[in-house]
């Protein structure tokens, strides 16, 4: 039984998760109009792309908005992974661990419908942010990224020898010079990973996005989508592809990364 | 007892006048509900090389940690060279560590390592990189300067590790088992080029080490360690020869233990009722009464093996040899007596004997009355 029933079992889980993605890739490279009728091979959807104002506009949007939510997820989900494990038992230790992991399970639902009651409270009191855009999005993607990045840091900052920073230490560096010097660059790889995870993340982001964004700031997956409830165009497909290309490529990275930093502290 | 001729002042901790340079004083350390130090009393020279022995848990690594600065006594005070270290941070503490996982920081080259601590004192670079490049070359690993510590072997990671912890001139370096990660041979090595580097800087050594052998070839003077307490302290040949206590007397070298009652106290010589050895001359000591219990020790290389009995012999003992062992330069005997009684004696092996004593065999076991060492506890 052994000798079939284990490919065949990874062959029909590999059939079942990337089968749609697969037909996807191919109908990219399809002539059709019709998007599940074969017509030949063809680049045409891809140069139609390039030509389509409204997509290449969102992709500028998401894309800024992943790097700026990807660069402040890292700082504050590094120090947070910091103060949890360096900073021993403090008061409201526990509180702040399932603060900073609650982004993690909460329905993106809760978290945008949250986060928009906030930023309209806010500009009611406060006047900012004015009015919502690239800002309150790149706001709500950082919380949730930084849960992510929080725990990738904070399982390497555990893996990493303590004397390390004592050694630093005791060679005369004060506490943040210690920070800068010893553990940003040994955890560094960790950070890397968190970063592009975080990227990653807010690259795919449509529920929170469609809560907090305004006019003018649709980010790419909200184009996407509103454009296939409209029906399924080819350049979707091809759009769809490219994307899939970009995750690929930084979910290898990522992971090499974090396997190398794995590695190095073994 | 009468040790050789050492110039008194080597030996400063026999001269009550001398000014201890490291004051430990009722030091205590707890975490939680568990007292890692119980309020311990050590006093330090300087040029000294002093190690701290005791099994794992017994805190000798936290009082080190505490010299260090990395944790705070609960209790107590330390001093060094004549500084109150209470709320001094380790990075403003006159000493320097050794770690035990050396700590070498992994994305620096050895150079840079070295440098890091003279970087910090605010020295120009071209100054820390010179001084780094002599440490390098005392520790014999200049031309490795540019290697990451996962380019090098244990032993020379090792040698980084002290060259690091050495560069900034300290005080006081602390070593926490600084050999423990090398294997024997280099270990054996190690261990005297650390007393010559030692001897050379003048810097005052602690060394928390486990290992019984590696306190006795380095230390000028051991504290034995025990449930956070400090059991005894004092020279090797002391904690070896005169123990206090049954736990230095067994934690130090292989040890025979008997338990009796004191019979006769005459001022030459004392005689004990030992239920497995019946009786037994024992050196006198003062402050023993009829019928108290002690323990006799005595170390195995002190008994005289032989097959008729020993004449003139005060105490001696029938047994077959239950066990033996060649180990070469000596001979270790287990040997069972009539009353039950397993004991371990050695011969060294001085001469290519014909017809060695063996397995089985009957033998006599004599020993002098002043081998024994009365303990009360």
């Amino acid at each position: 039984m052994r000798g079939w029933f284990l490919p065949m079992a990874v062959a029909l889980g590999f059939i079942f998760l990337y089968a749609p993605i697969i037909s996807l890739v191919v109908f990219s490279f399809n002539d059709s109009r019709l998007v599940t009728v074969w017509g030949g091979f063809s680049t045409r959807w891809y140069g139609e792309l390039l030509r389509d104002r409204q997509i290449l506009g969102s992709a500028w949007i998401s894309l800024q908005v992943a790097f700026w939510s990807a660069n402040l997820a890292v700082i504050v989900g590094t120090l947070g992974a910091f103060v949890l494990t360096r900073f021993g038992g403090f008061t409201g230790r526990l509180l702040l661990t399932g603060m900073i992991t609650a982004p993690l399970v909460m329905p993106e639902v809760i978290t945008g419908l949250s986060l928009l009651l906030l930023f309209v409270s806010m500009e009611l009191t406060l006047g900012w942010p004015a009015g919502r855009g690239l800002t309150t999005i790149i706001i709500a993607h950082t919380t949730f990224c930084a849960a992510f990045v929080a725990v990738i840091a904070q399982s390497r900052l555990r893996q990493m020898d303590e004397s390390l920073e004592e050694a630093a230490r005791d060679l005369g560096a004060g506490p943040v010079r210690v920070f800068f010097d010893i553990t940003l660059p040994v955890i560094a790889p960790a950070l890397v990973a968190g970063w592009l995870l975080a990227f990653t993340l807010s690259l795919d982001d449509l529920v929170i996005a469609s809560f907090v964004s305004g006019p003018g700031a649709s980010t790419l997956p909200m184009v996407i989508f509103s454009k296939v409830r409209l029906g399924v165009s080819p350049d979707v497909n091809a759009l769809a592809t490219i994307i899939i290309g970009f995750v690929l490529v930084a979910v290898i990275i990522a992971g090499w990364m974090m396997r190398r930093a794995a590695r190095k502290s073994a | 007892m009468d040790g050789p001729a050492i110039a008194a002042d080597t030996r400063p901790w026999r001269d009550a006048a001398a000014r201890p340079f490291i004051s430990v004083h009722g030091v205590t350390k707890t975490f939680g509900d568990f007292t890692a130090v119980s309020d311990v009393d050590l006093d330090i020279y300087k040029g000294e090389l002093f190690c701290l022995l005791g099994e794992s848990g017994c805190g000798k690594s936290t009082l080190l940690r505490m010299l260090a600065g990395f944790e705070q006594p609960t209790a107590g005070s330390i001093t060094i060279d004549g500084e109150d270290m209470a709320r001094v941070p380790p990075d403003r503490r006159p000493t320097n560590m050794m770690f035990q996982s050396y700590a070498l920081f992994p994305h620096m080259s050895v150079e840079k390592n070295v440098a890091y601590g003279l970087l910090r004192e605010g020295l120009k670079k071209s100054e820390a990189y010179a001084r780094a490049g002599d440490m390098l070359r005392m520790v014999k690993l200049e031309k490795l300067a540019r290697r990451k510590p996962d380019q090098l072997s244990g032993g020379q990671r090792q040698r980084v590790a002290l060259a690091r912890s050495l560069v900034k001139r300290p005080k006081l370096l602390l070593l926490d088992e600084p050999l423990g990660a090398l294997d024997k041979k280099l270990r054996e090595e190690t261990q005297f080029e650390l007393i010559k580097i030692q001897e050379t800087l003048g810097v005052t050594f602690i060394v928390v080490t486990h290992d019984q052998d590696e306190a006795m070839t380095l230390a000028t003077r051991i504290g034995v360690m025990k449930d956070g307490m400090i059991e005894q302290i004092g020279e090797p040949r002391e904690i070896y020869e005169t123990p206090r206590s049954r736990f230095v007397a067994d934690f130090i070298g292989t040890v025979n233990l008997f338990e009796g009652t004191v019979e006769a106290a005459a001022p030459d010589m004392m005689r004990i009722a030992s239920p497995e050895l019946g009786d037994v001359l024992m050196p006198p000591q003062e402050g023993l009464t009829r019928g108290q219990q002690v323990w006799g020790a005595v170390r195995p290389e002190r008994f005289t093996l032989s097959r008729k009995r020993p004449e003139g012999a005060q105490n001696a003992w029938e047994g077959v040899v239950e066990e033996m062992g060649y180990i070469g330069h000596m001979s270790q005997y287990r040997v069972r007596l009539a009353s039950g009684a397993l004991i371990r004696a050695s011969q060294s092996n001085r001469m290519r004997e014909e017809a060695p004593i063996s397995w089985d065999e009957r033998v006599w076991l004599s020993v002098p009355p002043a081998a024994f060492r009365v303990l009360t506890q």
